[in-house]
């Protein structure tokens, strides 16, 4: 393999401490290293801002109901679509662009890893074959397990030690990366017409709360030490004083250490905590309940949150909440499709305009951005739009333009059609703060790399770390004459490595690298109790039989690289 | 005004998707220069100049600019597309999409044009001396926006699915219409001075519909509530008055509940 050495570029790299001094950082044979050969390929990053490459925590990108969002959608590919150009496929669609745009538009911003934020198992050979098609970036799929009946029936009675058992069974043969949850037990009581907005709700026919559904899985996620944490989307999303429920939902976490190898610290994630941090009665005096939520965030060192920032476009929601999205297609009367996935999970799809002349929009806007100044530690707040929930991924380099700019900031709120009521019903007026180059290395990079449980692989710069590089036009020297710079900045790289291969230059793709999904292969004590409740699960109830569930095989996960877990207890 | 007059003088062996024959994309360039303008054939990008005769220079904007198509472009797609002011002559017949997502300017169609016209239109006018095809003035596949502004007046026929997911602006037809008029519409406005086949207003959660002619087999969604005498484009006549689609969701309005409205000739 080749080498490479990037000179004189601004490096911030949280891992290391490096806070935009002028370093040289050196590639060889796919990692990061101290020196290389005079041989070394030379680019230039004078003047430039050097990263590790971004890391997605949270996105839909791959499966059934991004695929559905696409084909109940030709509106959404009607002017987005891209022709073959260079070494790029054609692509198209704006909010939910097909595969091969998904991976070239993150590896021109910078991103070489990203997480798919909830496979139903049931689809996993569909999530997969998406990955696979999906170019450049390394990719995982998160398992939905908060309304999977295996989990209800094994935590109803507290059966920790066989809801682990499950768990590595479900990502071995998913090959899943980590514990999702989504509304637990809501979406399940959705079965029967019902929904579970507080943690204290019991599910029908289960007989168990969800909080009881949390504190079982974290435990059950303790109990393996997986990489990540549970990652949870809590009850009542999106609701005008759902603060609450987050906040108990939270709580559940305490008492609980993290337990792995990986060098993981927390216990839970929270995901697109904007959708979860509303107060208020109703949509006329919603207002922002950041403050509460990330005051908790900042107290308790077990919790990691990403933010989910609205981005003000036309985009189309997609959830395994199934309750929700039917409330959603109630209030904007688009489109709705909704899908019951057997025994596991559900999903809905509603397309959705978040209009600056709406005021709960712009509200919501002003609250994601709110969670990440509140955060006192960056390392445990990362950027999201909960792609493509509040907005498209490709609009992260706006995101950073807001975080990183007052005169952003204070330009979009006066272009708001509400803007009295934005600053009434939010504190965003009033917050000064800008993220540093260092806090967006430490809230895209060095923060979800670690709550993953992948701080020795990516995130960094460190020598030995896999060589994801990112460079960006920027040159953090020089004042930002016009925010709008920033945008233009992070929207296309100059150059990126993805495991050392160029695939990025001067915006444009150059290479598809050496792609990987990314899965966790947790080794448990022998279970024949939850074997024989699975064989037995697939003769009485589900559709297709145990041989055809599995996602394995070059045709599915072509390139594995599998996280290996020890979790044999003696 | 300047005059560009387009004559087709190879006709294509497929469909040419013509998207930059508009007052836009012409304006501000010479005769020569607009020959050079990328139209589609298959998966073959080529000139405008390959296709059509170009004979004058565009105006300076494109409310300056006038064209004029001649020849056979019953093959031909996009004309006007997304134009925004000027006018647009078409002499003969044309295919699908002529003046969709138009938001200004004036479109003649002298012969008949076929499906999708003034998809998504927001605004300007589109006189069709022929028969219009269906999906006239509707949304896009899958989109729930179709016409919300502007006027069409269709001499001739017009096909099915007219105006659907229509929020604004008038649709006239002199002849019928087929199946659909109007499905999902949610405002706007369709006169038609002859018959219309069955499934009229279907869906429909605000609007107007006048038919001067018979409806096939009524909506059973659409409720009659009385008979009033109504002044359409300067005929009086009596109406009986429905309104409906009983079946969908409606908006309220001070307290009170808005229905679409259908009118048909007593």
């Amino acid at each position: 393999m080749s080498e490479y050495i990037i000179k004189n570029g601004h490096v911030f790299d949280p891992v290391q401490g490096i806070k935009g001094d002028k370093k040289d950082i050196s590639i060889k044979d796919g990692k990061i290293v101290d020196k290389v050969s005079s041989s070394a390929k030379v680019i230039d990053a004078r003047d430039k801002t050097v990263m590790a490459g971004a890391v997605e925590i949270h996105a839909h990108i791959a499966g059934p109901k991004v695929n559905l969002g696409r084909i109940y959608r030709p509106e959404d590919k009607l002017f987005s679509c891209t022709p073959t150009h260079g070494m790029e496929r054609m692509g198209g669609g704006a909010s939910i662009p097909t595969t091969f745009k998904t991976g070239y538009e993150y590896a021109k911003m910078g991103y070489t890893t990203a997480m798919e934020a909830a496979m139903p198992p049931l689809f996993s050979r569909h999530v997969h074959e998406e990955i696979r098609d999906t170019p450049i970036i390394d990719e995982g799929a998160f398992p939905v397990f908060g309304n999977n009946w295996f989990v209800l029936e094994y935590l109803k009675n507290h059966e920790v030690e066989n809801t682990a058992a499950y768990i590595a069974w479900l990502l071995r043969v998913t090959k899943g990366y980590a514990v999702k949850v989504v509304n637990p037990g809501g979406t399940e009581a959705w079965a029967w017409g019902l929904n579970c907005l507080s943690v204290n709700d019991p599910v029908p026919y289960f007989d168990i709360t969800p909080a009881e559904i949390v504190r079982g899985l974290i435990e059950a996620n303790e109990y393996l030490g997986l990489p990540h944490s549970m990652h949870i989307h809590p009850n009542n999303l999106g609701n005008p004083g759902c603060y609450e429920t987050t906040l108990e939902t939270m709580k559940l976490a305490e008492g609980f250490k993290a337990r792995n190898t990986f060098g993981r610290e927390q216990v839970l994630h929270l995901t697109h905590t904007q959708f979860h941090s509303y107060k208020g009665t109703n949509w006329a005096d919603f207002e922002s309940g950041a403050k509460e939520v990330t005051d908790y965030v900042n107290k308790n060192r077990n919790i990691t949150i990403d933010t989910g920032n609205v981005t003000l476009d036309e985009t189309t929601t997609m959830t395994a909440d199934g309750p929700f999205e039917h409330h959603l297609t109630g209030l904007n009367h688009l489109k709705w499709a909704n899908v019951d996935v057997e025994l596991e999970t559900a999903a809905g799809v509603v397309p959705y305009i978040y209009s600056p002349n709406i005021s709960v929009c712009a509200i919501q806007w002003a609250i994601g951005l709110e969670i990440p100044l509140m955060m006192k530690d960056p390392m445990r707040c990362y950027i999201t739009t909960d792609h493509p929930n509040a907005g498209p991924f490709t609009r992260y380099p706006r995101v950073f333009k807001w975080l990183m700019s007052t005169k952003a900031r204070e330009t979009q709120i006066n272009a708001f059609k509400h803007k009295d009521k934005v600053l009434s019903q939010t504190s965003i007026g009033s917050i000064d703060r800008e993220i540093s180059l260092y806090e967006l290395a430490q809230m895209t990079r060095a923060g979800p790399a670690k709550s993953l449980g992948l701080s020795a692989m990516c995130g960094g710069l460190k020598p030995g770390m896999d060589a994801d590089v990112a460079v960006y036009n920027f040159n953090p020297d020089k004042p930002v004459a016009n925010p709008d710079d920033i945008e233009t900045a992070f929207s296309r790289c100059a150059a990126v490595f993805k495991s050392g291969v160029q695939v990025v230059q001067n915006g444009e793709i150059i290479g598809t690298g050496h792609k990987r999904t990314l899965w966790v292969n947790a080794k448990v004590n022998d279970n024949p109790q939850v074997m024989r409740d699975i064989a037995e699960k697939f003769v009485k109830y589900y559709s297709m039989t145990q041989n055809n569930y599995e996602a394995l095989g070059k045709t599915f996960v072509p390139n594995p690289y599998a996280l290996e877990v020890d979790a044999t207890h003696a | 005004m300047e005059t560009v007059t387009i004559t087709m003088k190879n006709v294509p062996a497929l469909y040419l998707e013509a998207d930059n024959i508009s007052p836009d994309a012409f304006a501000g360039k010479t005769a020569a220069q607009i020959a050079e303008l990328s139209v589609h054939e298959g998966n073959t990008t080529s000139t405008l100049g390959n296709y059509f005769e170009v004979i004058g220079n565009a105006g300076a904007t494109a409310a300056e600019t006038k064209i004029v198509v001649k020849g056979d472009v019953k093959k031909v797609k996009y004309l006007g597309f997304k134009m925004t002011a000027g006018e647009l002559v078409i002499e003969g017949n044309a295919d699908l999409y002529v003046g969709a997502w138009m938001t200004g300017g004036k479109i003649l169609a002298k012969g008949n044009i076929e499906a999708f016209a003034a998809t998504a239109m927001k605004g300007g006018e589109l006189i069709v001396e022929g028969n219009a095809g269906n999906y006239l003035g509707a949304a896009y596949r899958g989109d729930w926006r179709g016409m919300s502004g502007g006027k069409i007046l269709v001499k001739g026929n017009a096909g099915s699915d007219i105006g659907m997911f229509m929020t604004g602006g008038e649709i006239v037809v002199n002849g019928n219409v087929d199946v659909h008029a109007m499905t999902h519409a949610e405002g706007g406005r369709l006169v038609v001075k002859g018959n219309a086949n069955s499934k009229v207003g279907g869906q429909m959660v605000d609007g107007e519909i006048i038919i001067f002619g018979t409806i096939d087999t009524m909506m059973p969604g659409f409720k009659p509530v009385d008979k009033v005498e109504l002044e359409v484009d300067g005929v009086k006549a009596k109406f009986s008055h429905f309104i409906g689609d009983m079946g969908e969701r409606h908006k309220k309005k001070k307290g009170q509940t808005i229905y679409a409205n259908l009118y048909v000739k007593a």
